[in-house]
Protein backbone atom coordinates (compact mmCIF):
# COMPACT_ATOMS: atom_id res chain seq x y z
CA UNK A 1 0.00 0.00 0.00
CA UNK A 2 1.38 3.79 0.07
CA UNK A 3 1.69 5.52 2.91
CA UNK A 4 -0.04 8.56 3.60
CA UNK A 5 2.00 10.20 5.86
CA UNK A 6 0.73 12.37 8.53
CA UNK A 7 1.37 16.34 8.81
CA UNK A 8 1.06 16.22 12.46
CA UNK A 9 3.21 17.41 15.73
CA UNK A 10 4.69 15.40 18.74
CA UNK A 11 4.57 18.81 21.41
CA UNK A 12 3.14 21.96 22.02
CA UNK A 13 -0.31 21.51 20.49
CA UNK A 14 0.31 17.43 20.13
CA UNK A 15 -1.90 16.76 16.43
CA UNK A 16 -0.53 13.44 16.28
CA UNK A 17 -3.09 10.47 15.28
CA UNK A 18 -2.90 7.27 14.40
CA UNK A 19 -5.12 6.43 11.47
CA UNK A 20 -7.06 3.07 11.46
CA UNK A 21 -4.47 1.59 9.70
CA UNK A 22 -1.93 2.38 12.34
CA UNK A 23 -4.32 1.69 15.73
CA UNK A 24 -4.63 -2.23 13.38
CA UNK A 25 -0.96 -2.78 13.51
CA UNK A 26 0.10 -1.59 16.47
CA UNK A 27 2.46 -3.53 18.49
CA UNK A 28 0.56 -4.39 21.47
CA UNK A 29 3.56 -5.89 23.81
CA UNK A 30 1.39 -8.31 25.80
CA UNK A 31 0.74 -11.99 25.05
CA UNK A 32 -1.08 -12.77 28.27
CA UNK A 33 -2.67 -10.76 30.75
CA UNK A 34 -0.06 -10.09 32.73
CA UNK A 35 3.30 -8.81 32.57
CA UNK A 36 6.94 -9.23 34.13
CA UNK A 37 10.75 -8.93 32.96
CA UNK A 38 11.74 -11.86 30.79
CA UNK A 39 14.37 -12.96 28.05
CA UNK A 40 11.66 -11.74 25.64
CA UNK A 41 13.90 -12.16 22.22
CA UNK A 42 13.11 -13.70 18.97
CA UNK A 43 14.69 -13.78 15.37
CA UNK A 44 13.57 -10.66 12.98
CA UNK A 45 12.54 -12.57 10.50
CA UNK A 46 9.72 -10.43 8.93
CA UNK A 47 6.33 -11.13 10.03
CA UNK A 48 2.65 -11.03 9.17
CA UNK A 49 1.78 -8.61 6.12
CA UNK A 50 1.39 -4.87 7.25
CA UNK A 51 2.36 -5.93 10.07
CA UNK A 52 5.47 -3.72 12.16
CA UNK A 53 7.18 -6.79 12.12
CA UNK A 54 7.26 -7.63 8.09
CA UNK A 55 10.27 -4.95 7.11
CA UNK A 56 13.57 -4.65 8.83
CA UNK A 57 13.12 -1.25 9.45
CA UNK A 58 9.28 -0.47 9.30
CA UNK A 59 8.40 2.51 7.94
CA UNK A 60 5.06 4.20 8.85
CA UNK A 61 2.58 7.64 8.97
CA UNK A 62 4.42 8.89 11.24
CA UNK A 63 7.57 9.01 9.39
CA UNK A 64 8.05 12.39 8.11
CA UNK A 65 6.62 14.32 11.51
CA UNK A 66 9.09 12.11 13.38
CA UNK A 67 12.15 13.22 11.49
CA UNK A 68 10.71 16.64 11.55
CA UNK A 69 10.56 16.40 15.14
CA UNK A 70 14.26 14.94 15.71
CA UNK A 71 15.66 17.73 13.38
CA UNK A 72 14.05 20.24 16.49
CA UNK A 73 15.76 18.11 19.23
CA UNK A 74 18.57 17.68 17.70
CA UNK A 75 18.79 21.90 17.32
CA UNK A 76 17.84 22.33 20.30
CA UNK A 77 20.42 19.96 21.91
CA UNK A 78 23.48 18.23 19.65
CA UNK A 79 24.32 16.14 22.26
CA UNK A 80 21.67 13.62 21.69
CA UNK A 81 23.79 12.35 18.58
CA UNK A 82 27.03 11.63 19.79
CA UNK A 83 29.50 9.26 18.53
CA UNK A 84 32.88 8.34 19.91
CA UNK A 85 35.98 8.32 17.70
CA UNK A 86 36.47 4.82 17.26
CA UNK A 87 32.99 4.17 16.10
CA UNK A 88 33.25 6.12 12.76
CA UNK A 89 33.48 2.84 10.14
CA UNK A 90 30.42 1.26 12.51
CA UNK A 91 28.55 4.78 11.54
CA UNK A 92 29.13 3.61 7.44
CA UNK A 93 28.16 0.09 8.32
CA UNK A 94 24.87 1.65 9.58
CA UNK A 95 24.44 3.46 6.92
CA UNK A 96 24.71 0.86 4.19
CA UNK A 97 22.34 -1.07 5.98
CA UNK A 98 19.63 1.21 6.84
CA UNK A 99 19.80 2.18 2.79
CA UNK A 100 20.16 -0.95 1.29
CA UNK A 101 17.07 -2.51 3.83
CA UNK A 102 14.99 0.70 3.00
CA UNK A 103 15.57 0.94 -0.90
CA UNK A 104 14.80 -2.91 -1.46
CA UNK A 105 11.86 -2.76 1.66
CA UNK A 106 10.74 0.17 -0.11
CA UNK A 107 11.70 0.59 -3.29
CA UNK A 108 8.74 3.24 -3.93
CA UNK A 109 10.02 5.33 -1.69
CA UNK A 110 13.84 4.71 -1.60
CA UNK A 111 16.32 4.14 -4.01
CA UNK A 112 20.51 3.61 -3.26
CA UNK A 113 22.47 3.61 -7.01
CA UNK A 114 25.85 2.30 -6.37
CA UNK A 115 28.75 2.60 -8.50
CA UNK A 116 31.61 1.47 -6.89
CA UNK A 117 32.57 4.01 -4.24
CA UNK A 118 30.07 7.11 -5.42
CA UNK A 119 26.33 6.66 -3.85
CA UNK A 120 23.32 8.13 -5.17
CA UNK A 121 20.87 8.27 -2.11
CA UNK A 122 16.98 9.29 -3.17
CA UNK A 123 14.91 9.99 0.03
CA UNK A 124 10.88 10.70 -2.05
CA UNK A 125 9.34 11.38 1.24
CA UNK A 126 11.59 13.88 2.41
CA UNK A 127 12.76 14.84 -0.51
CA UNK A 128 16.59 14.44 -0.42
CA UNK A 129 18.52 13.35 -3.67
CA UNK A 130 22.58 13.18 -2.36
CA UNK A 131 25.28 11.80 -3.82
CA UNK A 132 28.32 10.79 -1.81
CA UNK A 133 31.66 8.87 -1.72
CA UNK A 134 31.29 5.90 1.01
CA UNK A 135 33.47 5.95 3.53
CA UNK A 136 34.76 9.49 2.99
CA UNK A 137 33.17 11.50 5.26
CA UNK A 138 33.86 14.79 3.61
CA UNK A 139 31.14 14.32 1.22
CA UNK A 140 28.20 14.08 3.65
CA UNK A 141 26.85 16.92 5.34
CA UNK A 142 27.17 15.31 8.79
CA UNK A 143 28.82 12.08 10.03
CA UNK A 144 27.40 8.51 8.47
CA UNK A 145 25.41 7.74 11.26
CA UNK A 146 23.91 11.51 12.26
CA UNK A 147 22.91 11.21 8.33
CA UNK A 148 21.26 8.53 7.74
CA UNK A 149 19.24 8.41 11.11
CA UNK A 150 18.15 11.98 10.92
CA UNK A 151 16.11 9.81 8.04
CA UNK A 152 15.08 6.65 10.09
CA UNK A 153 12.89 6.44 12.86
CA UNK A 154 13.17 5.07 16.49
CA UNK A 155 16.23 6.07 18.19
CA UNK A 156 19.35 3.68 17.07
CA UNK A 157 22.40 2.74 19.85
CA UNK A 158 25.40 1.35 18.14
CA UNK A 159 27.36 -0.79 20.70
CA UNK A 160 31.12 -1.71 20.26
CA UNK A 161 31.74 -4.97 20.88
CA UNK A 162 34.81 -5.96 22.90
CA UNK A 163 35.96 -8.11 26.06
CA UNK A 164 32.92 -9.85 25.56
CA UNK A 165 30.51 -7.00 26.81
CA UNK A 166 28.82 -4.28 24.81
CA UNK A 167 29.68 -1.06 25.03
CA UNK A 168 27.21 1.76 24.12
CA UNK A 169 29.70 3.99 22.24
CA UNK A 170 27.54 5.96 19.57
CA UNK A 171 23.80 6.50 19.63
CA UNK A 172 21.09 8.78 17.76
CA UNK A 173 18.75 9.14 20.67
CA UNK A 174 15.28 11.94 20.41
CA UNK A 175 12.63 9.52 21.22
CA UNK A 176 13.86 7.79 24.66
CA UNK A 177 12.02 6.92 27.32
CA UNK A 178 13.79 8.69 29.81
CA UNK A 179 17.29 8.10 29.55
CA UNK A 180 20.39 10.17 28.34
CA UNK A 181 22.38 9.17 25.80
CA UNK A 182 25.01 11.89 26.96
CA UNK A 183 25.00 10.63 30.13
CA UNK A 184 25.19 6.74 29.35
CA UNK A 185 27.70 7.14 26.13
CA UNK A 186 30.96 4.83 27.00
CA UNK A 187 29.08 2.72 29.75
CA UNK A 188 28.77 -1.40 29.32
CA UNK A 189 25.46 -3.28 29.14
CA UNK A 190 25.21 -4.03 32.79
CA UNK A 191 26.44 -0.24 34.23
CA UNK A 192 23.47 1.54 31.25
CA UNK A 193 20.82 -0.79 32.37
CA UNK A 194 21.49 -0.31 36.52
CA UNK A 195 18.50 1.98 37.26
CA UNK A 196 16.31 -1.13 35.75
CA UNK A 197 14.72 -2.50 39.47
CA UNK A 198 13.90 -6.79 39.86
CA UNK A 199 16.15 -7.74 36.43
CA UNK A 200 19.53 -7.55 37.54
CA UNK A 201 18.50 -10.11 40.16
CA UNK A 202 16.27 -12.27 38.13
CA UNK A 203 19.42 -12.97 35.33
CA UNK A 204 18.18 -11.29 32.53
CA UNK A 205 20.23 -8.83 31.55
CA UNK A 206 23.12 -12.02 32.37
CA UNK A 207 21.46 -14.03 30.04
CA UNK A 208 20.26 -11.13 27.48
CA UNK A 209 24.26 -10.12 26.72
CA UNK A 210 25.10 -13.88 26.49
CA UNK A 211 22.39 -13.79 23.53
CA UNK A 212 23.30 -10.36 22.03
CA UNK A 213 27.42 -11.27 21.75
CA UNK A 214 26.23 -13.94 19.61
CA UNK A 215 23.59 -12.35 16.93
CA UNK A 216 25.67 -12.81 13.34
CA UNK A 217 25.40 -10.92 10.38
CA UNK A 218 21.82 -11.65 8.59
CA UNK A 219 20.39 -13.14 11.76
CA UNK A 220 18.83 -10.18 13.53
CA UNK A 221 16.66 -10.34 16.69
CA UNK A 222 14.04 -8.25 17.99
CA UNK A 223 12.25 -7.61 21.62
CA UNK A 224 9.18 -5.56 22.97
CA UNK A 225 9.22 -3.10 25.87
CA UNK A 226 6.83 -0.73 26.67
CA UNK A 227 5.82 2.24 29.38
CA UNK A 228 3.28 4.88 29.41
CA UNK A 229 3.73 8.53 28.30
CA UNK A 230 1.02 11.57 28.93
CA UNK A 231 0.46 12.92 25.54
CA UNK A 232 1.96 11.70 22.35
CA UNK A 233 5.80 13.15 23.28
CA UNK A 234 8.50 11.64 21.57
CA UNK A 235 11.34 13.72 23.38
CA UNK A 236 10.51 12.18 27.27
CA UNK A 237 14.49 12.69 27.81
CA UNK A 238 15.84 13.56 31.73
CA UNK A 239 17.59 16.38 29.47
CA UNK A 240 13.94 18.08 29.13
CA UNK A 241 11.96 16.09 32.34
CA UNK A 242 12.30 19.46 34.28
CA UNK A 243 9.73 20.59 31.34
CA UNK A 244 7.68 17.64 30.38
CA UNK A 245 7.31 16.05 34.04
CA UNK A 246 4.59 18.11 35.12
CA UNK A 247 2.51 17.39 32.05
CA UNK A 248 1.80 13.93 34.06
CA UNK A 249 -0.85 15.85 36.41
CA UNK A 250 -2.51 17.23 33.71
CA UNK A 251 -4.50 13.80 33.07
CA UNK A 252 -8.15 13.86 34.30
CA UNK A 253 -10.71 11.15 34.18
CA UNK A 254 -12.30 13.29 31.25
CA UNK A 255 -9.08 13.66 29.25
CA UNK A 256 -7.28 10.33 29.73
CA UNK A 257 -8.73 8.38 27.01
CA UNK A 258 -7.07 10.97 24.74
CA UNK A 259 -3.94 12.06 26.38
CA UNK A 260 -2.83 8.77 27.97
CA UNK A 261 -0.85 6.86 25.53
CA UNK A 262 0.86 3.37 25.85
CA UNK A 263 4.14 3.41 24.42
CA UNK A 264 5.94 0.55 22.55
CA UNK A 265 9.42 0.02 21.29
CA UNK A 266 10.17 -2.68 19.03
CA UNK A 267 13.82 -2.89 19.61
CA UNK A 268 16.28 -5.21 17.08
CA UNK A 269 19.55 -6.19 17.29
CA UNK A 270 21.63 -6.04 14.20
CA UNK A 271 25.38 -7.55 13.41
CA UNK A 272 27.44 -4.65 11.23
CA UNK A 273 29.96 -6.26 8.57
CA UNK A 274 32.77 -4.23 8.97
CA UNK A 275 33.05 -2.81 12.52
CA UNK A 276 31.59 -5.61 13.88
CA UNK A 277 29.35 -3.54 16.08
CA UNK A 278 25.99 -4.38 17.21
CA UNK A 279 23.24 -1.65 16.17
CA UNK A 280 20.42 -1.06 18.78
CA UNK A 281 17.36 0.37 16.92
CA UNK A 282 14.56 1.14 19.06
CA UNK A 283 11.56 2.31 17.30
CA UNK A 284 9.01 3.89 19.10
CA UNK A 285 5.16 3.42 18.90
CA UNK A 286 2.35 5.71 20.74
CA UNK A 287 -1.34 5.19 21.28
CA UNK A 288 -3.95 6.85 23.25
CA UNK A 289 -6.24 4.68 25.58
CA UNK A 290 -9.05 5.91 23.62
CA UNK A 291 -8.04 4.38 20.23
CA UNK A 292 -6.61 1.09 22.10
CA UNK A 293 -9.86 0.11 23.78
CA UNK A 294 -11.73 -0.10 19.91
CA UNK A 295 -9.71 -3.50 20.05
CA UNK A 296 -11.48 -4.97 22.62
CA UNK A 297 -9.24 -7.91 23.19
CA UNK A 298 -6.18 -5.17 23.98
CA UNK A 299 -9.00 -3.12 26.33
CA UNK A 300 -9.20 -6.44 28.32
CA UNK A 301 -5.97 -7.45 28.28
CA UNK A 302 -4.31 -4.05 29.40
CA UNK A 303 -6.64 -3.36 32.10
CA UNK A 304 -5.92 -6.89 33.95
CA UNK A 305 -1.74 -5.81 32.94
CA UNK A 306 -1.61 -2.96 34.56
CA UNK A 307 -3.77 -3.88 37.52
CA UNK A 308 -1.20 -6.96 38.46
CA UNK A 309 1.76 -5.13 37.56
CA UNK A 310 4.12 -5.01 40.44
CA UNK A 311 4.63 -1.27 42.13
CA UNK A 312 8.47 -1.25 41.13
CA UNK A 313 7.96 -1.57 37.40
CA UNK A 314 4.92 1.28 37.74
CA UNK A 315 7.63 2.84 39.85
CA UNK A 316 10.60 2.73 37.08
CA UNK A 317 8.47 3.25 34.17
CA UNK A 318 7.06 6.70 35.97
CA UNK A 319 3.17 6.13 35.85
CA UNK A 320 2.26 4.61 39.86
CA UNK A 321 0.71 8.12 40.56
CA UNK A 322 -1.44 8.05 37.26
CA UNK A 323 -1.98 4.11 38.04
CA UNK A 324 -5.53 4.46 39.88
CA UNK A 325 -7.54 6.94 37.47
CA UNK A 326 -5.59 4.66 34.43
CA UNK A 327 -7.66 1.22 36.15
CA UNK A 328 -10.67 3.50 36.70
CA UNK A 329 -10.64 4.09 32.81
CA UNK A 330 -9.27 0.60 31.35
CA UNK A 331 -11.65 -0.83 33.79
CA UNK A 332 -14.50 0.04 31.75
CA UNK A 333 -13.20 -1.75 28.91
CA UNK A 334 -13.12 -4.95 30.81
CA UNK A 335 -15.94 -7.15 31.04
CA UNK A 336 -14.28 -10.46 32.67
CA UNK A 337 -14.51 -12.39 29.26
CA UNK A 338 -11.27 -14.79 28.93
CA UNK A 339 -8.60 -13.34 26.11
CA UNK A 340 -7.23 -15.34 22.96
CA UNK A 341 -3.41 -16.36 23.45
CA UNK A 342 -0.69 -13.90 21.12
CA UNK A 343 -0.47 -10.67 20.60
CA UNK A 344 -2.86 -9.89 17.73
CA UNK A 345 -6.52 -8.17 17.77
CA UNK A 346 -7.82 -11.11 16.77
CA UNK A 347 -11.27 -8.84 16.28
CA UNK A 348 -12.80 -12.07 14.15
CA UNK A 349 -12.75 -14.29 17.29
CA UNK A 350 -12.71 -11.91 20.31
CA UNK A 351 -16.31 -11.10 21.31
CA UNK A 352 -17.40 -6.90 21.26
CA UNK A 353 -17.34 -6.02 25.04
CA UNK A 354 -20.47 -7.11 26.94
CA UNK A 355 -20.79 -4.45 29.43
CA UNK B 1 38.08 7.00 61.14
CA UNK B 2 38.25 7.87 57.62
CA UNK B 3 37.01 5.01 56.14
CA UNK B 4 33.08 4.67 54.98
CA UNK B 5 30.99 1.16 53.86
CA UNK B 6 28.81 2.05 51.00
CA UNK B 7 25.78 0.36 51.03
CA UNK B 8 25.08 -2.12 47.80
CA UNK B 9 23.57 -0.16 45.30
CA UNK B 10 23.19 -0.33 41.07
CA UNK B 11 25.28 -1.99 38.77
CA UNK B 12 26.66 1.66 37.33
CA UNK B 13 27.75 2.87 41.15
CA UNK B 14 31.41 2.57 41.59
CA UNK B 15 32.62 0.23 44.38
CA UNK B 16 36.34 0.89 45.97
CA UNK B 17 39.05 -0.78 47.47
CA UNK B 18 42.17 -0.90 49.37
CA UNK B 19 45.30 0.17 47.86
CA UNK B 20 47.67 -2.29 47.44
CA UNK B 21 51.37 -2.30 46.13
CA UNK B 22 52.06 -3.82 42.47
CA UNK B 23 54.75 -4.40 40.33
CA UNK B 24 55.97 -1.57 38.47
CA UNK B 25 58.79 0.59 37.31
CA UNK B 26 56.86 3.68 38.43
CA UNK B 27 53.59 4.49 40.88
CA UNK B 28 50.92 7.22 39.92
CA UNK B 29 49.40 8.41 43.75
CA UNK B 30 46.91 11.11 43.35
CA UNK B 31 44.92 11.53 46.87
CA UNK B 32 43.12 14.30 48.16
CA UNK B 33 42.09 15.12 52.03
CA UNK B 34 42.11 12.03 53.92
CA UNK B 35 42.95 9.95 50.62
CA UNK B 36 46.42 10.72 52.92
CA UNK B 37 45.82 7.62 55.25
CA UNK B 38 45.68 5.52 52.54
CA UNK B 39 48.64 6.40 50.65
CA UNK B 40 50.20 6.61 54.65
CA UNK B 41 48.87 3.36 55.16
CA UNK B 42 50.35 1.54 52.22
CA UNK B 43 53.57 3.51 53.31
CA UNK B 44 53.65 1.69 56.84
CA UNK B 45 53.88 -1.76 55.03
CA UNK B 46 55.67 -0.95 51.92
CA UNK B 47 57.89 2.37 51.98
CA UNK B 48 59.64 0.47 49.03
CA UNK B 49 58.03 1.57 46.37
CA UNK B 50 57.35 5.34 47.48
CA UNK B 51 61.18 5.77 45.93
CA UNK B 52 59.51 5.36 42.42
CA UNK B 53 56.51 7.27 42.87
CA UNK B 54 55.50 10.73 42.31
CA UNK B 55 52.74 11.59 44.98
CA UNK B 56 50.16 14.24 44.12
CA UNK B 57 48.28 15.53 47.31
CA UNK B 58 44.86 17.84 47.28
CA UNK B 59 44.71 18.89 51.18
CA UNK B 60 41.35 20.54 50.68
CA UNK B 61 40.08 21.05 54.31
CA UNK B 62 42.40 18.88 55.96
CA UNK B 63 45.06 21.72 55.65
CA UNK B 64 48.33 20.67 57.13
CA UNK B 65 47.33 17.56 58.82
CA UNK B 66 49.29 15.18 56.56
CA UNK B 67 51.72 17.07 54.12
CA UNK B 68 54.64 16.24 56.88
CA UNK B 69 53.88 12.38 57.01
CA UNK B 70 53.18 12.03 53.49
CA UNK B 71 56.91 14.28 52.79
CA UNK B 72 58.38 11.15 55.62
CA UNK B 73 57.10 8.82 52.53
CA UNK B 74 60.13 10.51 51.02
CA UNK B 75 58.55 9.77 47.53
CA UNK B 76 60.65 10.66 44.19
CA UNK B 77 58.21 13.63 43.80
CA UNK B 78 56.20 15.04 46.08
CA UNK B 79 53.58 17.78 44.97
CA UNK B 80 51.00 19.27 46.99
CA UNK B 81 48.19 21.23 44.99
CA UNK B 82 45.81 24.23 45.65
CA UNK B 83 42.75 22.33 44.40
CA UNK B 84 42.36 19.34 41.86
CA UNK B 85 41.54 21.15 38.82
CA UNK B 86 44.87 23.28 39.53
CA UNK B 87 46.68 19.71 39.59
CA UNK B 88 45.00 18.46 36.30
CA UNK B 89 48.10 19.87 33.65
CA UNK B 90 50.83 17.89 35.77
CA UNK B 91 48.29 15.08 36.09
CA UNK B 92 48.00 14.83 32.09
CA UNK B 93 51.90 15.41 31.78
CA UNK B 94 52.72 13.07 34.32
CA UNK B 95 50.61 10.30 32.08
CA UNK B 96 51.65 11.33 29.06
CA UNK B 97 55.25 10.77 29.73
CA UNK B 98 54.14 7.30 31.52
CA UNK B 99 55.63 4.36 30.31
CA UNK B 100 53.67 0.79 30.35
CA UNK B 101 53.89 -0.77 33.45
CA UNK B 102 53.02 3.09 35.62
CA UNK B 103 50.92 2.22 38.74
CA UNK B 104 48.36 4.04 39.09
CA UNK B 105 46.82 4.69 42.81
CA UNK B 106 44.17 7.20 43.75
CA UNK B 107 42.78 7.54 46.92
CA UNK B 108 40.33 9.94 48.80
CA UNK B 109 36.72 11.62 47.67
CA UNK B 110 34.35 10.33 44.73
CA UNK B 111 35.33 13.45 42.89
CA UNK B 112 39.04 13.31 42.99
CA UNK B 113 38.95 9.05 42.34
CA UNK B 114 36.77 9.59 39.40
CA UNK B 115 38.15 12.63 37.52
CA UNK B 116 41.44 11.23 37.82
CA UNK B 117 40.38 7.57 37.10
CA UNK B 118 39.11 9.15 33.72
CA UNK B 119 42.43 11.06 33.24
CA UNK B 120 44.17 7.57 33.36
CA UNK B 121 41.68 6.17 31.09
CA UNK B 122 42.18 8.90 28.62
CA UNK B 123 45.82 8.04 28.53
CA UNK B 124 44.81 4.39 27.56
CA UNK B 125 45.10 2.67 31.06
CA UNK B 126 42.31 0.49 31.46
CA UNK B 127 39.77 1.45 34.53
CA UNK B 128 40.32 -2.03 35.86
CA UNK B 129 44.30 -1.49 36.00
CA UNK B 130 43.66 1.65 38.43
CA UNK B 131 43.47 1.00 42.03
CA UNK B 132 41.31 3.30 44.01
CA UNK B 133 40.48 3.94 47.64
CA UNK B 134 37.76 5.92 49.26
CA UNK B 135 38.35 7.48 52.13
CA UNK B 136 37.07 10.67 53.89
CA UNK B 137 33.74 12.50 52.51
CA UNK B 138 30.72 10.88 51.00
CA UNK B 139 30.17 14.51 48.49
CA UNK B 140 29.91 13.59 45.25
CA UNK B 141 30.22 15.10 42.02
CA UNK B 142 26.95 15.84 40.27
CA UNK B 143 25.84 16.45 36.59
CA UNK B 144 22.86 18.61 36.25
CA UNK B 145 21.20 16.57 33.65
CA UNK B 146 19.01 19.24 32.13
CA UNK B 147 21.96 22.48 32.06
CA UNK B 148 24.83 19.38 32.12
CA UNK B 149 26.93 21.98 34.59
CA UNK B 150 28.88 20.08 37.27
CA UNK B 151 27.74 20.54 40.67
CA UNK B 152 31.44 19.62 43.02
CA UNK B 153 30.86 18.06 46.99
CA UNK B 154 27.27 17.64 46.87
CA UNK B 155 27.04 16.45 50.50
CA UNK B 156 22.83 16.68 50.48
CA UNK B 157 19.70 15.45 48.53
CA UNK B 158 18.07 17.16 47.37
CA UNK B 159 20.91 20.00 46.51
CA UNK B 160 20.39 23.02 43.94
CA UNK B 161 22.11 23.39 40.71
CA UNK B 162 25.29 25.82 41.01
CA UNK B 163 24.81 26.29 37.60
CA UNK B 164 20.76 26.40 36.76
CA UNK B 165 19.75 26.85 39.93
CA UNK B 166 16.98 23.80 39.67
CA UNK B 167 16.69 21.88 42.52
CA UNK B 168 17.84 18.31 42.17
CA UNK B 169 17.50 14.99 43.63
CA UNK B 170 20.99 12.63 44.20
CA UNK B 171 20.96 9.73 41.77
CA UNK B 172 23.14 6.66 42.01
CA UNK B 173 23.59 6.36 38.24
CA UNK B 174 26.83 7.04 37.75
CA UNK B 175 29.27 7.96 34.46
CA UNK B 176 32.53 6.70 34.70
CA UNK B 177 33.41 9.54 31.27
CA UNK B 178 31.69 12.90 32.92
CA UNK B 179 33.27 11.30 36.51
CA UNK B 180 30.08 12.42 38.23
CA UNK B 181 26.24 10.81 39.15
CA UNK B 182 23.52 12.03 37.82
CA UNK B 183 21.30 14.98 39.45
CA UNK B 184 17.38 15.41 38.36
CA UNK B 185 14.57 18.13 39.11
CA UNK B 186 13.24 16.48 42.51
CA UNK B 187 9.99 19.04 42.25
CA UNK B 188 9.63 18.22 38.20
CA UNK B 189 6.06 16.76 38.51
CA UNK B 190 5.14 18.98 41.82
CA UNK B 191 6.64 22.32 41.32
CA UNK B 192 7.65 24.10 44.25
CA UNK B 193 7.26 21.23 46.10
CA UNK B 194 11.30 21.25 47.57
CA UNK B 195 12.16 18.30 50.30
CA UNK B 196 14.11 19.17 53.29
CA UNK B 197 17.40 18.16 52.14
CA UNK B 198 19.08 15.14 54.08
CA UNK B 199 22.43 14.53 54.35
CA UNK B 200 23.66 11.71 52.04
CA UNK B 201 24.18 8.10 53.66
CA UNK B 202 22.14 10.04 56.84
C1 LIG C 1 22.25 -3.81 23.39
C2 LIG C 1 21.09 -3.32 23.30
C3 LIG C 1 20.37 -2.63 24.40
C4 LIG C 1 20.45 -1.32 24.74
C5 LIG C 1 21.32 -0.24 24.08
C6 LIG C 1 19.54 -1.10 25.85
C7 LIG C 1 19.36 0.10 26.47
C8 LIG C 1 18.51 0.32 27.54
C9 LIG C 1 18.39 1.56 28.25
C10 LIG C 1 19.20 2.81 27.96
C11 LIG C 1 17.45 1.40 29.20
C12 LIG C 1 16.99 2.46 30.20
C13 LIG C 1 17.74 2.32 31.50
C14 LIG C 1 17.53 3.50 32.44
O1 LIG C 1 16.55 3.51 33.21
O2 LIG C 1 18.34 4.44 32.42
C15 LIG C 1 16.97 0.06 29.10
C16 LIG C 1 15.97 -0.50 29.87
C17 LIG C 1 15.64 -1.84 29.85
N1 LIG C 1 16.24 -2.82 29.08
FE1 LIG C 1 17.63 -2.57 27.66
N2 LIG C 1 18.94 -2.28 26.16
C18 LIG C 1 19.42 -3.24 25.31
C19 LIG C 1 19.08 -4.56 25.28
C20 LIG C 1 18.21 -5.15 26.15
C21 LIG C 1 17.87 -6.54 26.10
C22 LIG C 1 18.38 -7.58 25.11
C23 LIG C 1 16.99 -6.76 27.10
C24 LIG C 1 16.38 -8.12 27.36
C25 LIG C 1 15.76 -8.51 28.37
C26 LIG C 1 16.78 -5.48 27.78
C27 LIG C 1 15.95 -5.24 28.85
C28 LIG C 1 15.65 -4.01 29.39
C29 LIG C 1 14.61 -3.80 30.39
C30 LIG C 1 13.71 -4.86 30.99
C31 LIG C 1 14.60 -2.43 30.67
C32 LIG C 1 13.62 -1.70 31.58
C33 LIG C 1 12.54 -1.15 30.70
C34 LIG C 1 11.25 -0.72 31.37
O3 LIG C 1 10.79 -1.31 32.34
O4 LIG C 1 10.62 0.22 30.82
N3 LIG C 1 17.54 -4.54 27.17
N4 LIG C 1 17.63 -0.58 28.09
Amino acid sequence: MTIQFNKESFRGDYTFHNSDWAIQRFPFPFHEDSYMYSVNMEQHRGGPEGSVYEKRFDVDEHYVSEMHDRALVLAEDPLRCQSLPHMTLAGWDLLELIMVAKSEDYPELFELHRNGDTWRWVNKPMEIDDTFTFLDETTLPYGPMEYITRQAQGDWCVLDQRDDMLWMDAGMVTTQADWSLDFDIGMNFFEWHAPVPLAHEMGIFKRALKFLLNIQQGAPARRLNWTMTVNPLLDTSPENYHKWGVQKTTLTPKNIGAKQHLRVELQTFFRLPRSNALVFPIRCYLIAFQDLVTIPKWGRRLHRVIRDLPDELATYKGFIANRPMMLDYLSRYDDGLATSPGVWPDLEIEPELQK
Amino acid sequence: MSRFTFPDSIASRPVYGTLEPKQGKAHLMIADAEGAEALLDLGMHNPDIFKNSHVIFIPKDTGQTYIGSLADLDPEQFYVGPSYDASVPRIRRVLSGAHMGLQVYLAGTEGLIGQAQNEAMQAGIPHTAIQSEHRGSVARRMQCVHCKGITEDVTTDPFVCSHCGLNLFVRDHYSRRLAAFQGVRVDAEDPGNIPVPVELYS
